[in-house]
């Protein structure tokens, strides 16, 4: 295969066959059913939630156990001011730099005491300060100041907030769908290729910062801390850039979440779904993007994948009865598929050619 | 906010924090010798509760009495989570011990998954009740209400912590499991067989975690599939928060955690109860980035 792709000639032939797949692919998956073109483009955010924390783990080293918590502070950036939840309305332009902006910020503040935290303690605090943002948005729908009686409703708890405003182009709706030459073209199928487009544009971004200046103080840093910094490096700056650009990309791909589903609660930022986007990127191959890619869209479509194969109604056929819930036979496999890939491939899917050490090598 | 409640919520904080304490232990022996976070430790302790809950219930139903069906289902729930955990040692984590850090925290992961659905296979998805076989008929001190039961687990508790540190102190095994957290390699040189000492300390840390499943689920009454998530990601807190890789620390920090969850009921509404553990996890850190009781480590270049 990579000999194959050696070859100039070759490589262009498989990139523009690549890009007349991801063209068409929403329209394949459309045929089945719109479902299906949810599934993709959840796949394609969780590919940027993936490559999002590919930079804190894969490439600066640093393991986080509570990436979702951007993703979270994206998703109600949008949906508080784009619902009527507040009545407030606000468009794209201003929600989605905002929710970035805001994910960041949250990213500086837990990154900035955890500083001098190594390995897994990183890990432990990372994950408590994912379920703190969890809980919260689960409780801030009864907060009163004290000394005052009146109770404000924040995030509307764990009923989620509803409601929610799609993308809109200066007055098109997305969520509409559009018909172009008497085609119909879904609002879904519509999302489809936002949300490519970003990916796209994301990988773009991750790629290049990889191979820039910060982009090797980022790598200097998770071989060696000490020698980094012997180096010369800001470590302290270093990291916090790390960080910050982590929960960037899951702001953005909250925002995203929440203008496609029009809902969000607290239930889709648990700490499991933290758990998964790591899975993702160790899964697939740390600190190698074409790894990471493949090991986000691996694990998101392959519970739904699963969940098609073991239904009740294909048990029925090989079996003569229904042996397994769907849903306990479906997690089975996956977990077991988890444990097996490990097994057999200790380093990831698609490891990076080049990579030596691991995330907290060198803090043993 | 009357020294009376204060004096109420420490008693149940130390109750809890016993069990906090147990769990930690598991979790803080195995990360000792292979610095692992063993993720799946949370189900074991599940599988040991609803193991324990299902045999006494079934012994009870054959007329024997209860308090030695009891007796007989912490055995046999013990035994279980014992095989348990030495099983996915052997076959998730021991292949991956040469791996990179991270191999094995991902099918840590995926054995906790799989462990559940497992756990849903054999018992179900129900909430279960468990038998009230040690009474929890309330007994007044000064201001202060404490149930037999409650005493029960916390003597049990500071028994086994202590009954841990002689094995660990004082045994030739104990000198062994050490030695092989120190340096693995050495340690086999002395002519100590590594995969038996981690093998046994699986053993005992599985062991430990269905006591503690047992003690959460008389204390709360019920027990079902997902428990040994909260309390596994609780214990864990604890002890890290202790200093994760030491014994004492572990136990220090399970029940600083109960006594701070508890106590800090005091102040805030239940429902940010959990916050509360975060946040003095976090300030420990910040301040003592080794844990309480942690060693610092020297930075190795």
């Amino acid at each position: 295969m990579s000999a194959l792709l050696e070859n100039k000639r070759n490589q262009i032939i498989a990139f523009v066959a690549l890009g007349i797949f991801l063209l068409i692919l929403p329209f394949l998956a459309g045929m089945i059913g719109q479902a299906w073109v949810r599934i993709l483009n959840i796949t394609l955010l969780y590919v940027m939630l993936a490559l999002g924390l590919n930079v804190v783990v894969g490439v600066a080293g640093l393991l986080d156990l509570g990436y979702v918590a951007f993703y979270a502070v994206g998703a109600y950036t949008w949906a508080l001011l784009a619902s009527n939840h507040f009545d407030l309305s606000y468009p794209f332009w201003v929600l989605l730099p905002l929710g970035a902006f805001l994910a960041a910020l949250a990213g500086l503040m837990l990154g900035a005491p955890v500083l001098k935290l190594r390995g897994d303690y990183l890990a432990i605090v990372t994950l408590g300060f994912g379920e703190i943002i969890r809980i919260l948005m689960n409780n801030l729908d009864k907060v009163s100041l004290p000394g005052s009686d009146t109770v404000y409703n924040l995030t509307n708890g764990p009923r989620g907030v509803t409601g929610i405003d799609g993308l809109n182009f200066f007055g098109f709706k997305v969520r509409q769908g559009i018909e172009v030459f008497g085609f119909q073209i879904t609002g879904l199928q519509l999302y489809y290729f936002v949300f490519l487009a970003i990916a796209i544009l994301s990988v773009w971004m991750v790629y290049n910062l990889q191979h820039s200046r910060l982009g090797r103080a980022w790598q200097a840093l998770r071989e060696d801390e000490i020698a980094a910094k012997a180096m010369g490096i800001n470590v302290r700056n270093v990291k916090l850039a790390a960080f910050a650009f982590g929960a960037l990309t899951g702001g953005l791909a909250g925002g995203l979440f929440a203008a496609m589903q029009g809902f969000v609660s607290p239930e889709s930022f648990g700490l499991l779904e933290s758990v998964m986007i790591l899975a993702m990127v160790v899964l697939g191959g740390m600190g190698h993007i074409p790894g990471v890619i493949l090991g986000a869209v691996l694990l998101a479509a392959m519970p739904e994948v699963i969940r098609y194969v073991a239904d009740e109604n294909v048990q029925q056929k090989v079996f003569g009865l229904v042996v397994i819930a769907p849903e306990v036979l479906r997690n089975l496999i996956f977990s077991l598929a988890m444990i097996l890939i490990m097994l057999y491939r200790p380093r990831g899917l698609w490891p990076s050619p080049d990579r030596k050490s691991d995330a907290g090598g060198s803090a043993k | 906010m009357s020294i009376d409640v204060l004096l109420q919520q420490i008693v149940n904080g130390l109750v809890v924090g016993s069990v906090y304490a147990l769990v930690a232990l598991g979790y803080t022996m195995v990360y000792g010798i292979l610095q692992l976070i063993n993720f799946a430790h949370g189900e074991i302790v599940m599988i040991g509760a609803l193991a324990a809950l299902f045999v006494t219930n079934a012994l009870i139903a054959v007329g024997v009495p209860p308090a030695l069906a009891l007796v007989i289902a912490i055995l046999a729930a013990m035994i279980i989570c014992a095989i348990v955990g030495v099983s996915v040692e052997r076959i998730a984590y021991r292949p991956l011990r040469t791996a990179p850090r991270l191999a094995p925290l991902i099918t840590a992961i995926g054995v906790s998954i799989f462990l559940q659905q497992i756990a849903i296979l054999v018992f179900g998805r129900n909430y279960f009740t468990f038998p009230e076989i040690i009474p929890k008929t309330p007994m007044q001190f000064g201001a202060v209400i404490v149930t037999p039961n409650e005493i029960v687990i916390f003597v049990t508790s500071l028994l086994l912590m202590a009954g841990l540190l002689f094995l660990v102190n004082k045994t030739k095994i104990g000198t062994a499991m050490r030695a092989t957290a120190e340096d693995q390699k050495v340690a086999g040189l002395m002519g100590i067989d590594i995969n038996k000492i981690i093998a046994f300390t699986f053993a005992i840390g599985s062991g430990l975690g269905a006591i503690a499943g047992v003690m959460v689920a008389s204390n709360y009454g019920q027990a079902h599939y997902f428990m040994g998530f909260m309390l596994g990601l609780k214990a864990f807190t604890a002890a890290v928060m202790g200093g994760i890789g030491n014994l004492w620390g572990a136990m220090v920090g399970g029940l600083i955690l109960g006594l701070v969850e508890n106590v800090g009921l005091m102040f805030v509404r239940g429902d940010y109860k959990d916050i509360f553990a975060f946040v003095v996890l976090v300030l420990v850190l910040i301040f003592r980035p080794q844990g309480l009781i942690g060693e610092k480590v020297a930075e190795r270049a």
